[in-house]
């Protein structure tokens, strides 16, 4: 593997020039100093609270997320850049959400194949012919970004489900202006802090004809079990909005209302943070205790917005994703301003081939994995883990996709033995509007903390950084 | 406001209003206990704690013997007992985490940071009286910390009124039980059998609702037993009397009728409730029976909690 590129050190001992200030800071801090709010960060995340969940760890069901305090910078012309790429993104996203569920003309084209819709679980029939409001389908997306050089951004993965993390953007922004109020004072950092604004906003933009002016707006959580919980409810309180868990929520005469202390009272748009498997027990899965009942009916009626909309995993998938610079192409007629990562489908012999012969070189996902879940990191596995996967994948090669192992860039981060390069990747925020698409300028930047890991998510031992968009 | 989320900060108070009550039950049962037993007679303090507490029945299922050391561990940090300190404190963390929305950030800090501190030092119990102190003392500072900044940070609207009620109605159950459980000890003295004995039963009992230096501001007298039940349950200026919850709980129940524009069966019962202690004197409730009156008190407020929940939280 190619050595890393590292976003403030050049190669021969210059710095790029958005980390200056910081490595002269650096240099006036004692590293007591450094591990000292390192600490005192720490403790402000155990006080506020803000943990997340580990599925299928029974020893303490809350753990933080490590944060590491030194910032990853971007200077402000690569940011513009990074944001023409993003909203350019979504807008072909949502185009192609609007035509899977009405025309097809995608299909007819050829340029994505029939049965990569119509045979995939997350596609919802439910939506044929569906009309959502102002067309949007993915009101929050989460674009996973990485960076190998100092020119291309490249599209690791779509998230338009129900992408997590922005909280630690937003939380995580909080506490280093807590702890580093020296740091900001020589920076012109921008700021974040208005994206519960832009949400809102966004969210309330999209609610269905017949709401009133005012339109009533709820984030639906699956519970204080959940994960994200934490998350849920920051937002929520961000944006002054009623966390609703499924029993809170009825629906009458195709009217969804929500249970409160003064009766009733109608409910316009759900910022839903609960999967489309588990929305309403009466359409998808019957045993769903997180859902509504009849919801999905309110839903056909036109009488309650859902953002994100119901389906949109068939754009996230990632066997979908191979087509993505093509999708961009076919909808905008422009050409993709951020890049995809090289990706073999599995289910096609001649790349399926090519995979199970590179196997050791290669990173073989789950085209309906996430997290980080059940993954081959070839260069990094045993030749006994290998094998167990080279069976898995002659079984069911249409389950798995393939891409070359990327030598993510690198930013220095606290380690035991001090300042060291570690991998790191991005998840800005696409608010989409029926007006407008809108980011704040950063997102969350998760950073492998093992010497070497490529792994970023946090239930695989990954940490968080604040991530710095210089205001020049 | 979500019905679940009124009916969270309403648990979430009671919970931490009930933690708190027991830590002062378990302190003024361990002042009592000190003393040589000629001071206080021969009946087991321990065993009145737990029927204070109201949870005398499943201690025995467990426990053979109301000592020391087996009430203090039940009341405290027993993962058996539904009410013990330890559950309440998990609870009102479990209640938070689901409200916190609802809770400004000094109230969640004070629950979080208990509920932290319950894990890190107080995971395995206490080993002796002087850490018992201290856990004691713990708990006694979080519901003042979390009262305190209930008052000063909350909005005046809903849910602070709801936080309020699940505090006053514990409190007067509290109260009651007290009452129930000791009101052999409070007769009038032409009736009274006991002797100088009782004094510390009497301490005891106002020591565990912290009203001993009250109770000399108020009568400027000894301790007597009916003043101290005068105190207890009809003097409105003491926070944990009878008369005073009650006081509280009709304003609060008045000030969301208000809000949302209209009243219903728990504004009516419990003006009907505050209507009774207002109009009582302590002569008539000995007349009555103070064992009655206080039994039916006790109903009364549970029912009240009953009609809350049916007009409000579901």
């Amino acid at each position: 593997m190619a050595v890393a590129f590292d976003e403030m050190n050049i190669p021969g001992g210059d710095l790029r020039p958005a980390y200056q200030e910081l490595a002269r800071w650096l240099k006036e801090t004692p590293p007591e100093a450094l591990e000292y709010r390192r600490q005192e960060a720490e403790l402000l995340f155990r006080r506020i609270g803000i943990t997340f969940a580990v599925y299928g760890d029974s020893e303490s069901t809350e753990r933080l997320i490590p944060f590491d305090v030194i910032p990853r910078i971007m200077s402000g012309k690569e940011w513009a850049v990074l944001e023409r790429g993003l909203k350019q993104r979504v807008r072909a996203l949502n185009m192609f959400l609007r035509d899977i569920y009405h025309g097809r003309d995608i299909l007819r084209a050829e340029i994505v194949p029939d049965d990569l819709i119509f045979q995939n679980p997350v596609f919802r029939p439910e939506m044929n012919g569906q009309q959502v409001p102002h067309d949007v389908y993915v009101h929050i997306a989460g674009i996973d970004i990485v960076r190998v050089d100092a020119e291309d951004f490249i599209v690791l993965e779509d998230n338009a489900r129900t992408p997590s993390g922005v909280s630690y953007m937003l939380e995580n922004r909080e506490i280093m202006m807590r702890l580093f109020p020296d740091l900001f004072a020589r920076h012109k950092v921008a700021p974040v802090e208005r994206y519960p604004d832009e949400l809102l906003a966004a969210l309330r933009s999209v609610a269905p004809q017949g709401a009133s002016s005012e339109p009533t707006v709820a984030l639906l959580t699956p519970g204080v079990y959940n994960s994200a919980y934490y998350e849920h409810s920051f937002l929520a309180d961000k944006l002054g909005i009623e966390l609703v868990e499924g029993r809170d929520l009825i629906v009458k005469n195709n009217e969804v209302f929500m249970r409160t202390t003064e009766g009733m009272k109608r409910v316009d748009v759900i910022y839903r943070r609960v999967d489309d498997d588990f929305l309403d027990p009466l359409t998808f899965r019957p045993d769903s205790v997180l859902g509504v009942p009849g919801l999905m009916s309110a839903y056909a009626a036109g009488n309650i917005t859902l953002a994100n909309a119901v389906g949109t995993g068939i754009a996230d998938d990632k066997a979908i994703y191979s087509y993505m610079p093509d999708i961009v192409k076919f909808y905008l007629g422009e050409e993709p301003i951020l890049k995809n990562v090289p990706t073999w489908r599995c289910r096609e012999p001649k790349d399926l081939a090519y995979v199970l012969d590179n196997l050791s070189d290669l990173v073989v996902k789950e085209v309906h994995g996430s997290g980080g879940y059940g993954m081959l990191i070839g260069p990094a596995a045993t030749k006994a883990t290998i094998d167990a996967f080279r069976e898995k994948l002659k079984r069911e090669p249409e389950g798995f996709i393939a891409q070359p192992t990327l030598a993510l860039s690198t930013c220095p981060t606290c380690t035991a033995s001090g300042l060291a390069p570690r991998h790191v990747d991005l998840r800005p925020f696409v608010l989409t509007g029926s007006k407008s698409t809108t980011i704040v300028p950063g997102g969350l930047t998760r950073v492998a903390l093992k010497e070497g890991s490529l792994v970023v998510n946090s239930s695989q031992g990954g940490g968080t950084k604040d991530t710095w968009i210089l205001d020049e | 406001m979500l019905s679940r989320t009124a009916e969270n900060l309403y648990w979430l108070a009671r919970y931490v209003e009930r933690a708190e009550y027991l830590a002062r039950t378990i302190d003024a049962t361990l002042r009592v206990t000190a003393l040589p037993a000629a001071y206080v007679g021969k009946t087991n303090e321990w065993d009145s704690a737990l029927l204070t507490a109201g949870v005398a029945a499943s201690f025995y299922q467990t426990y053979e013997e109301a000592n020391e050391h087996n009430v203090v561990d039940y009341l405290s940090f027993s993962a058996d007992n539904p009410s013990s300190i330890r559950n309440c404190i998990e609870a009102a963390r479990l209640n938070s985490r689901s409200v916190r929305t609802a809770l400004t950030s000094e109230m969640w800090d004070t629950i979080n940071s208990a509920w932290i501190e319950l894990q890190a030092v107080w995971s395995k119990g206490t080993s002796t009286r002087e850490d018992l102190a201290k856990f004691l003392r713990f708990v006694q500072e979080t519901s003042l910390r979390f009262d305190g900044s209930a008052y000063r940070t909350m909005l005046r609207n809903d849910a602070y009124w709801f936080s309020r009620m699940g505090v006053h109605l514990e409190r007067a159950d509290n109260t009651a039980r007290i009452l129930d459980v000791k009101y052999h000890v409070l007769l009038p003295e032409e009736e009274h059998v006991g002797g100088p004995l009782d004094f510390y039963q009497w301490s005891s009992i106002l020591r565990s609702v912290s009203a001993l230096t009250a109770y000399h501001w108020v009568y400027r007298e000894t301790l007597k037993p009916w003043l101290i039940a005068d105190l207890l349950i009809l003097n409105d200026t003491l926070p944990r009397s009878l008369a005073s919850c009650y006081g509280n709980l009709v304003r609060n129940l008045d000030q969301i009728g208000v809000a949302y524009g209209r009243q219903g069966p728990a504004q009516r019962h419990a003006r009907g409730i505050r209507n009774r202690l207002e109009h009582s004197n302590m002569n008539d409730i000995f007349q009555l029976g103070v064992h009655e009156f206080i039994q039916e008190f006790i109903a009364d407020n549970s029912r009240l909690g009953e009609i809350i929940t049916k007009q409000y939280l579901i």
